[in-house]
């Protein structure tokens, strides 16, 4: 068992790559923020997977928790940053049918 | 009433997250969670005009509703799957936007049917004004499912009983 | 003996989810499309790992593991919660600051 978590964990590691692959090439802004939110979310992932095992895991999850937390307070702020860039853009390129303001 | 819930909550995920019983860690419990309820009380359960039966009905009802939600979202992950997994040209990729309207009374049951529908198969919320949602759907065989309404009637039942 | 084999199923289970966003992050066309994959990918994988990690620690049930498998889930609950409030927010920015939609060439429109 220890070395299927072993796996499990170099197997999330090696699933990181293709999203720094968006985070690099990524066309907008927001692509790259939400690929480092999805790292984000994995890293906790991996955080408990790490303690498990180390044997440490009422140590590691707090770690986990904490690394949840920041994860999404920061991709909010994120976000509200990059809404509220250029209203005057947004109504513009409105067209009739899609966009509700 | 609400404040003396609130601190009981607080101070049970202090329990949980702490794991230690000396009166120390304990003492230190109580004051903190007696300082966060003092300060900010009033930001949970806005809606305080109802009944503690009313809640507890609430209560009960959740984890039904939260069964329900996982095999929606198992649903969903295995149609992402096999959109993410189809060779080719992307096949069942077919995007469109839809427009919804919610008879939703309460913020919370309108924030609970907003996640709802972001995690049901094929569809997303992306902007929500009073009671139209605008949702992305991501094929059209799965936007069919979004018209029809159970899922509202589903958190009215658990969210919204005895409240018109 | 039971036990490690549930927690390896959740696990392998959250892996493939796991592979599916992946993918489909890479693969889809526009914006909007790739958060389908993040979002939904994402919640699902993590609840079933988090939830195999859970049962994996009830494998000799004395307090302290309890409470760690307690602590586990209500991670995996409270990112359950926040994952498509994020989602939510994101794609909201992006729908405001005008992204396109990617629509299919030969698609016919909905009259």
């Amino acid at each position: 068992m220890e070395n299927f978590f072993l796996f499990t964990g170099v197997a999330l590691f090696a699933l990181m790559l293709p999203i720094l692959y968006r985070i690099m090439a990524g066309p907008t802004a927001i692509d790259r923020i939400v690929a480092v939110n999805i790292i984000g979310t994995k890293t906790t992932v991996l955080l408990v997977i790490i303690g498990v095992i180390y044997g440490r895991v009422e140590m590691f999850v707090d770690f986990a928790l904490t690394y949840a937390l920041l994860n999404f307070i920061g991709s909010l702020a994120a976000a509200y940053f990059l809404g509220r860039v250029n209203p005057i853009k947004h109504m513009a390129s409105a067209t009739p049918g899609e966009k509700s303001r | 009433m609400y404040p003396i819930a609130i601190f009981l909550l607080l101070f049970g995920i202090w329990i949980i997250f702490s794991g230690q019983f000396d009166p120390f860690h304990l003492a230190m419990g109580l004051v903190s969670a007696l300082f966060v309820t003092l300060i900010s009380s009033s930001f949970l359960f806005l809606d305080r005009d109802r009944s503690a039966g009313q809640r507890l009905g609430e209560m009960i009802r959740i984890p039904g509703y939260l069964a329900w939600i996982l095999y929606k979202i198992f649903q969903a992950n295995l149609h992402i799957l096999k959109l993410a997994l189809t060779p080719g040209d992307l096949k069942g990729v077919e995007p469109s936007m839809v427009k919804v309207k919610t008879n939703l009374k309460t913020d919370f049951g309108r924030y609970v049917l907003a996640n709802s529908i972001t995690l049901t198969p094929g569809t997303i919320t992306v902007l929500m004004e009073g009671d139209e949602l605008l949702v992305h759907s991501i094929s059209e065989e799965t936007d069919a499912g979004l018209r029809d309404g159970t899922m509202e009637q589903r958190i009215a039942e658990v969210f919204e009983r005895g409240k018109e | 003996m039971i036990i490690p084999a549930i927690s390896a199923v959740l696990i392998a289970l959250g892996l493939l989810f796991f592979i599916g966003g992946a993918v489909g992050i890479l693969r889809f066309p526009d914006f909007y499309t790739r958060m389908h994959a993040a979002g939904k990918g994402d919640t699902m994988s993590m609840f079933a790992i988090c939830l195999g990690l859970a049962v994996y620690q009830l494998q000799d049930p004395t307090p302290a593991h309890i409470l760690v498998a307690m602590k586990i889930l209500l991670i995996a609950l409270f990112i359950m919660m926040t994952s498509p409030t994020s989602t939510h927010a994101l794609i909201k920015a992006g729908f405001i600051e005008g992204l396109k939609m990617w629509r299919r060439k030969d698609r016919k429109e909905k009259s």
